[in-house]
């Protein structure tokens, strides 16, 4: 199995140089080589597992507490402004 | 015109709960300093999970309920991930195959039905501005709750288009779940047109969504410059590019910003920090039955308890309070016999505001109103005559300058009369009479 | 003998009785760490000012006559627990230099129960990683021999206790980190059933395999951490109601009778023949304690590692995506080729085309995988098995092949992909004196079963009294 190592790699936010494709696509595909042999396993009639607890219906009351307090929440952003949190313009 | 408009409606409401929809912040960040209102969850802070609003499933499940849909008995969150720097955790958690709600309907005055495709819950993104070379983000509004309302593409145009958004917006607020502002941005809406050629039954195969309309007025005229620019390009033998635009206030036109061809693939998967959502009917049942009557219910049996006409009940109707306020002046009413349908038509043409009058003090207003119309005018012209004739001493006192005597002959009027008059009117008519 | 080779159970004796306080015991742990730590790296950071302001403050504590668990006893917590004020790094240049404003549950609650935290310790970059080499910070040594690997993700804490620098550290569990470095060197780990233990505050790495854990000399020392680690938390949606529930009451009840299954697919082949040797060693250990032993099936376990290998790096490539420095960290091309690897990995496989193939069907085997569990505790009480095919092998000898270090997990991942407890037990030790372990595995909430059956095992063989020599 082939990956498009490019564009999964623009999917996953990653930038990565020419020899780190090379490399990682060696990698990715001898890993999905082998998870390949779960196509073995007849899975039709068996519903997906998403969460082992069994557990349903875990909610919060609609109540407030005490947020971090605005330095606490940019102490350890490494660009501010005014409060703000601060990055490079982004073009719409 | 060779082409019919093809128009879906993609609804944000904002809900006002008081915490958000994830965390326990206080979700009231209009106006507030930046980023004072966030934690480790809605700032996603390594380590942070999410735990889910109850009050805002319960509300959306009824926004769903008003929208005629089926409620799903298992619902989960699923998480969808895109990059974006107002999205702090790299995903937002938002349902994807089991929505709350799915398959309603709300019906137009053109007895059009329009398809409400599903309704669903999800978490708000932090707010971006712009400051010259950057771009400065305040988390404060992240993950506030947010119930999503998408719409088959039943719409044909933008009057349609504006009716269902006001009948949502109202519904949304009798229910009091949200206050629906599009200007204050708890309601914001994503129309999605194309065009068909007239006879076409299959959907056109691209479509284009238009972001940024914040008032009903730019709904108005984004639809029609979308119409006519699409129906430029086709009738070029072209097809419209299938992408998102945003409506420019500044140009009146909408500006092309990304090409939805290369659609997000947003990767879907269920979340695995929320368990699963069961409803069982009887909750759904306990939840319908805690809604209070919705505008159109309201609006028809106005009309049939009150004899209201339709014109005065949509009037009355238009918002829960005023509507609230009618039926209990109307409970006032009864024991003096002041039909309702002159106590709407008093609030109506009055331009009653109910927080500045209670109910029963309306109900005497209306009735010495009335009473002062309902002896005429001719008659209390001449109980006014009779009444300055003989009393020729107070006439004479009262243009010596002794103002006090009108009110020994607004005594004698009332006494003629043998009823409660507008005494404001009556001592006008007298003075008018003793020039 | 020093104070910082004491287990917590006769620390909390010493302090009671006063023959020595926190301070001394804190001091010998923090000697420890400044004469092996360099050779070692089990440490990132070191917290020697509050940990002896946190002593300190115990033996005041203890001199009002307070108990608590904990009071006055030294412990490390894996560099993912956020600890707030304190750096937290996850091992990755991406955190280099963040600051939690705030404590992980777990933290809390160890902090509550009166432990002095000495330090957070060394793992494999965000978790990924079965041998302790993967960190931006330098690999980790093996205490029993420096030229092997220590095992991972939680190389740092194992290491540290078994280097006696604590009584006890903490760790994470998502497909072996805490049952493989325990095993590699002769410490007791525990894995909780998941959902036991709240994973709030400690960064994510699979949201629905991570497993709460910790490191201890002695099961009963596990026992004492887990009773204050475990329960229902509010920040933590996946928490199971908790109960009350005595571990001491049957620690010592022994194995009379139990019955215990050998797993055939975990020790039919792949294992090194010195390990099965050990393996069937202890299995005989039981069966002469009067255990009845049986032999089990779990047919779906073969495909383990392929059904976590998908589950993990898709829930991984999403649980990384909050890394992209704005508001805390550095950019994402601070991120080791491990973590890149897994988030290309994950990103593919819960991809647009390839989703079904991938996630949901690993989903699905995940179903049958917890079935075969599920079915065998009808039959059984606890499975037990080697927890590594192999012994800890050499710095660097698996380190350019993904591939092979992550089948070294064959025997670990099941017990995620099914959600239950297993308790790790140290069982001998190689020809060149590498420790080798076994798991003791029970059906969900049935970890005092696991302390009864480890603690009858630890007081027969009582492999835990050997100790690396250190120079």
């Amino acid at each position: 199995m082939k990956i498009d190592v490019p564009h999964v790699a623009i999917l996953a936010n990653l930038k990565l140089d020419n020899k780190d494709i090379v490399k990682f696509e060696k990698q990715l595909s001898e890993i999905l080589n082998y998870v390949e042999k779960l196509k073995e396993v007849n899975t039709e009639k068996v519903d997906a597992t998403s969460q082992v607890t069994g557990l349903e219906n875990i909610l919060r009351k609609d109540e407030t507490s005490t947020s971090l307090t605005q330095e606490e929440a940019l102490s350890n952003t490494k660009s501010q402004k005014n409060g703000l949190l601060k990055v490079k313009a982004i073009l719409e | 015109m060779k082409y019919k408009p093809v128009i879906g409606l993609e609804v944000h409401v904002e809900l006002k709960t008081k915490s958000k929809m994830f965390c326990s912040c206080s979700a009231d960040y209009f106006g507030q300093k930046p980023n004072t209102h966030t934690c480790p969850v809605c700032l996603g802070l390594p380590g942070a999970l999410p735990v889910p609003n109850q009050q805002a499933i319960d509300w959306c499940v009824m926004i769903g309920l008003a929208l005629n849909c089926k409620i799903a008995n298992f619902s989960k969150f699923d998480r969808k991930n895109y990059f974006y720097p107002d999205l702090p955790k790299g995903y937002q958690i938002s349902q994807y195959d089991q929505p709350f709600c799915q398959k309603g309907s709300i019906t137009l005055s053109n007895r059009k039905e329009i398809g409400i495709t599903r309704v669903h819950m999800e978490e708000d993104t932090g707010k971006l501005t712009h400051s010259g070379d950057s771009t400065l983000i305040d988390f404060n509004r992240s993950s506030v709750p947010l119930v999503e309302i998408v719409t088959d593409p039943d719409f044909e145009n933008a009057s349609e288009v504006v009716e269902y958004l006001k009948k949502l917006q109202q519904i949304v607020r009798y229910l009091g779940v949200s206050d629906a502002d599009m200007e204050k941005g708890n309601m914001r809406l994503e129309p999605n047109i194309s065009l068909k050629k007239e006879n076409e039954t299959t959907l056109p195969k691209f479509k284009v969504e238009v972001k940024n309309i914040n008032s009903f007025r730019f709904v108005e005229k984004a639809i029609a410059y979308e119409i006519k620019r699409q129906e430029e390009i086709l009738n070029e033998g072209k097809t419209p590019a299938q992408e998102t635009r945003g409506w420019n206030e500044t140009k009146n036109a909408t500006v092309s910003q990304r090409s939805k061809e290369d659609a997000m693939d947003y990767r879907y998967f269920p979340e695995p920090d929320i368990p699963p959502i069961i409803l069982k009917d009887e909750k759904i049942l306990k939840l319908q039955s805690q809604m209070p009557e919705l505008p159109d219910a309201k609006f028809e049996r106005l009309q049939k308890e009150f004899s209201l006409s339709s014109y005065n009940s949509e009037l009355i109707t238009k918002d829960k309070e005023t509507a609230d306020y009618f039926e209990k002046a109307v409970e006032d009413g009864k024991k003096v016999y002041v039909p309702p349908k002159d106590i709407a038509n008093f609030i109506i043409n009055q331009k009653i505001n109910p927080s500045d009058i209670v109910p029963a003090e309306l109900i005497k207003r209306i009735v010495s109103a009335k009473q002062t119309i309902s002896i005429g005018d001719n008659a209390l012209d001449n109980i006014i005559k009779n009444v300055l004739a003989g009393n020729s001493k107070a006439v004479e006192d009262y243009k010596k300058g002794k103002t006090n005597a009108i009110m020994f002959l607004l005594g004698h009027v009332m006494r003629e009369a043998k009823q409660k008059l507008d005494t404001k009117l009556v001592k006008e008519k007298l003075e008018d009479k003793l020039k | 003998m020093n104070l910082n080779q004491l287990t917590i159970k006769e620390a909390r004796e010493g302090l009671r009785n006063k023959q020595f306080s926190s301070v001394d015991l804190t001091r010998d742990c923090l000697t420890q760490i400044k004469k092996h730590n360099s050779a070692l790296n089990a440490f990132i950071s070191v917290t020697e000012e509050e940990a002896l302001m946190s002593a300190k403050k115990a033996d005041k504590s203890i001199e009002d006559g307070t108990s608590l668990p904990l009071l006055g006893i030294p412990i490390a917590l894996k560099d993912l627990f956020s600890t707030k004020g304190i750096k937290t790094t996850a091992a990755s240049n991406v955190l280099r230099d963040y600051i939690p404003q705030y404590d992980a549950t777990v933290v809390r609650k160890l902090k509550d129960a009166g432990a002095v935290i000495v330090g957070k310790t060394n793992l494999d970059a965000w978790a990924h990683g079965s041998s302790g080499e993967n960190s931006d910070f330098g690999p980790t040594k093996n205490p029993w021999n420096k030229n092997f690997v220590p095992g991972g993700s939680s190389s740092g804490s194992a290491v540290s206790v078994a280097s006696d620098m604590c009584l006890a550290a903490t760790g994470t569990d998502t497909g072996g980190s805490i049952r493989l470095p325990s095993s590699f060197n002769n410490v007791v780990g525990l894995k909780p059933t998941y959902g036991r233990v709240s994973r709030y505050g400690i960064i994510a790495m699979a949201s629905s395999l991570d497993s709460i854990g910790h490191f201890t000399k002695t099961v009963e020392d596990c026992a004492t951490i887990f009773n204050i680690t475990k329960g229902e938390d509010i920040y933590d949606a996946t928490t199971l109601p908790d109960a009350t529930e005595d571990f001491y009451k049957n620690l010592n009840k022994g194995v009379k009778r139990i019955r215990i299954g050998i797993p055939k697919e975990f020790v039919v082949s792949g294992l090194d023949p010195e390990v099965k040797l050990l393996f069937e060693k202890a299995v005989n250990t039981f069966a002469n304690l009067g255990a009845e032993i049986t032999e089990v099936s779990l047919p779906y376990t073969k495909y383990g590692i392929a059904a976590y290998y998908i589950i993990q790096p898709s829930e991984v490539s999403s649980n990384l995506a909050r890394y992209d420095g704005i508001r805390y960290g550095n950019g994402r091309e601070s991120f080791g080729d491990e973590a890149k690897r897994r988030i290309m990995l994950g990103t593919f496989t819960l991809s647009s085309g390839y989703y079904d193939a991938y996630y949901k069907k690993a989903m699905s085997v995940r179903t049958l995988i917890k079935n075969d569990f599920d079915k065998a505790f009808e039959k059984v009480e606890a499975l037990i098995s080697p927890v590594c095919p192999t012994y800890p092998w050499k710095l660097g000898e698996k380190i350019n092949d993904p591939l092979k270090m992550y089948l070294s997990d064959a025997l670990t991942v099941t017990v995620n992909i099914a959600g239950i407890p297993s308790l790790s037990v140290p069982a001998g030790f190689s020809k060149d004196k590498l420790p080798f372990g076994i798991q003791i595995m029970g059906k969900q909430l049935s970890e005092d079963l696991l302390f009864q059956i480890g603690n009858s095992f630890e007081k027969e063989t009582n492999y835990y009294k050997q100790k690396p020599l250190l120079r």
